[in-house]
């Protein structure tokens, strides 16, 4: 068991490409921690950096309080699960979950036991003497975490580790995952490009861009107070409605109307400066009559339980989902108002969060 | 008959007559290829055999005449234990070189294996003989008697090193198309490069290694020049060397002996090559199925 410090750490590529820039990072014991940001962000290379698969440029990597930076990537007792789950095809699964073992010289007996009993565990007893080539992906998946539990590390590191499946699947494995990591209580960072897949299984997700880290809290935090609008945009399946305003004494004028500026943000804006005004589509309560903005519904879309109603306010387009049965008519007039306490005010010079 | 079914009719004819002449052709081709075949598995059995083709006065006197040359079996061996030698370089060199040499990063790789690929096709050729000769009897008078000229080793080293470079670059498309994740999760679980070469690279590369191995195979077999110059002694002398023996006391070919002992020479050959296809298909390019 451990957890994870990186101080100042920096990777840079040959080609003079900054994949980690200048990075401190504290991961928990035991706490299950997710990379999260567009591909290119540098996540997983941060995360090969804590494997030692990458050599970091500078700064520091300590697991469990080692500092491990120089340490080979055998001698930090991490476990990896690759995205293409990287079984040996030429091995049966006993043998793809016992190698770790048999590279640590444990007899045969005693590592087929031990691979045999892990097996059992994540449901594969039927499947131990397959070849991969002969497996489903989902049962590959299980194979490549088996294996992974079989070397008892103190440090989990899995790098896309659900979306080599589909959708259905990866569900049900992502269940799967949080149960595991949660029984066997080591120390897990995982790697994702899918936001609700980390919103989901994470204690805490980091949200990485160009090599930084955007904002680090809670899926609670991170979904509800984004710290700045990169963050607002990549979170939520439905994209966060991100619309230009201006300040105006209590309110802030955004397309076509007005708003209340939050409580939060009162004092540190000055009249008249441009903002960015945030508030998710779940958070927007769509009426008839009321106060908000006026607009006029242009398209649905169905989400399944909810719609998602796109209303013209003034040329701005602002998402609101709506239950299946308020479904307004398209070119209807209606009428926006956020949740209160929903409304999110950022700087519209570098997108900060200035308040909720 | 109207002019029109008359012109179809010349060319439907036409056309028949060009068919046939394509494969009257194709046919003379063939049997320009087939006929010296055809001449070694029917001469052995002649008593007397010429350079035609003949329907053979059939006997095995030729065989016994073999079988009782004091050298024949033992340069078979010979060349069997040059030919398995030199592989047994060839394959284990060019396994850890192509290995490093698709996974290390270094400037100019491209370039060295290239200038490695054209230097070997001199390092062996007839140019590089006496060089060659002087290099090999310098090193035994100076380093070991075992490096130097009569020694089967010295002529393992020397085929090896004319055909490791190809063999490096046949192997290195092979080992690039093993997927580097399988490697790093090896190494995250501790081992270390020789042992991910042997657990992981070479079991997915063996159609390459086989394929290696029986070009290797092959190539020493029939390797004249090479063991020629470097062997003195009979008794090491492989069976392409033994071969220019079998002539008559006046200086003539003895076409019933060298017949014969070309069919044997040629059968070790056949078998390999019906053994190794039959267990691994023969792939000249990689390609590994996840």
């Amino acid at each position: 068991m451990a957890g994870i410090s990186a101080r100042g750490l920096d990777k840079v590529y040959p080609g003079g490409v900054h994949a980690v820039d200048h990075l401190d990072l504290d991961i928990d014991d035991g706490e299950f921690f997710a990379l999260l940001g567009p591909s290119g962000c540098g996540k997983t290379t941060l995360l090969r950096t804590i494997a030692g698969l990458e050599q970091a440029t500078g700064g520091k990597v300590m697991i469990g309080g080692r500092d491990v930076t120089q340490v080979s990537p055998a001698r930090r007792d991490v476990a990896m699960v690759f995205q293409d789950y990287a079984l040996f095809p030429h091995m049966t699964v006993i043998d793809n979950i016992s190698y770790p073992l048999r590279i640590k010289r444990q007899s045969r007996s005693s590592r087929h036991a031990r691979a045999t009993e892990i097996g059992v565990q994540l449901g594969l007893a039927e499947l131990m003497e397959r070849r991969p080539g002969a497996l489903s992906g989902g049962q590959q998946q299980r194979v490549a975490l088996a294996r992974a539990v079989a070397c008892h590390p103190s440090l989990f590191l899995f790098d896309e580790p659900l979306s080599n499946l589909d959708a259905r699947l990866r569900l049900e494995a992502r269940t799967f995952l949080k149960r595991l990591q949660r029984e066997l209580g080591v120390t897990t960072v995982f790697v994702t490009h899918d936001q609700a897949e980390a919103l989901a299984l994470a204690d805490r997700i980091a949200v990485m861009e160009a090599g930084r880290i955007r904002q680090l809290g809670t899926p609670r935090e991170v979904f509800g107070r984004p710290a700045n609008t990169f963050v607002a945009n990549f979170i939520g399946s439905t994209p966060m409605n991100l619309l230009d305003g201006q300040v105006r004494g209590e309110t802030v004028a955004v397309a076509g109307g007005v708003l209340p500026i939050p409580a939060e943000a009162a004092g540190q804006v000055a009249e008249g400066e441009k903002v960015t005004v945030g508030v998710r589509p779940e958070y927007v309560r769509l009426s008839m009559t009321g106060d908000g903005l006026a607009g006029e519904v242009s398209i649905l879309e169905h989400l399944g339980t909810t719609t998602l109603v796109t209303v013209d306010c003034d040329g701005e387009l602002v998402g609101a989902t709506v239950p299946e049965e308020d479904e307004p008519e398209p070119g209807a007039s209606v009428r926006l108002a956020p949740v209160p306490g929903r409304l999110l005010l950022y700087r519209a010079e570098g997108g900060e969060l200035i308040g909720a | 008959m109207t002019v029109s079914d008359d012109d179809d009719a010349r060319r439907a004819a036409w056309r028949m007559a060009a068919r046939i002449g394509f494969y009257a052709l194709t046919c003379l081709i063939a049997v320009f290829f087939a006929l010296p075949l055809l001449w070694l598995v029917t001469a052995p059995f002649d008593a007397s055999p010429t350079y035609a083709v003949d329907v053979p006065d059939p006997t095995l006197q030729n065989f016994a005449e073999i079988n009782a040359n004091p050298y024949a079996w033992g340069s078979m061996l010979n060349s069997i234990l040059l030919s398995l030698g030199t592989a047994l370089f060839v394959v284990v060199g060019a396994a850890l070189a192509a290995y490093a040499l698709s996974r290390v990063r270094m400037p100019g790789r491209d370039a060295l294996l290239y200038v490695l690929l054209l230097l070997s096709s001199v390092v062996t050729g007839t140019a590089a003989m006496v060089p060659l000769f002087l290099l090999v009897s310098e090193i035994g008078d100076t380093v070991h008697p075992a490096l130097g000229i009569d020694s089967s080793f010295a002529v393992m080293l020397v085929m090896a090193g004319g055909l490791l470079p190809a063999g490096i670059f046949m192997l290195k498309d092979f080992v690039d198309t093993v997927p580097r994740s399988y490697e790093e999760s090896a190494r995250v679980f501790g081992a270390s490069p020789l042992r991910i070469l042997k657990d992981i690279v070479a079991p997915l590369i063996a159609p390459g290694l086989a394929t290696i191995a029986v070009w290797t195979v092959v190539n020493v077999w029939g390797n004249f020049l090479v063991p020629f110059i470097l062997l003195r002694d009979p008794e090491k002398q492989p069976a392409a060397v033994l071969m220019r023996t079998l002539y008559t006391e006046s200086g003539q070919p003895n076409l019933a002996l060298l017949s014969t002992f070309s069919l044997l020479y040629s059968l070790p050959v056949i078998a390999m090559y019906l053994y190794v296809s039959r267990k691994y298909g023969f792939r000249f390019h990689g390609g590994i199925k996840s």
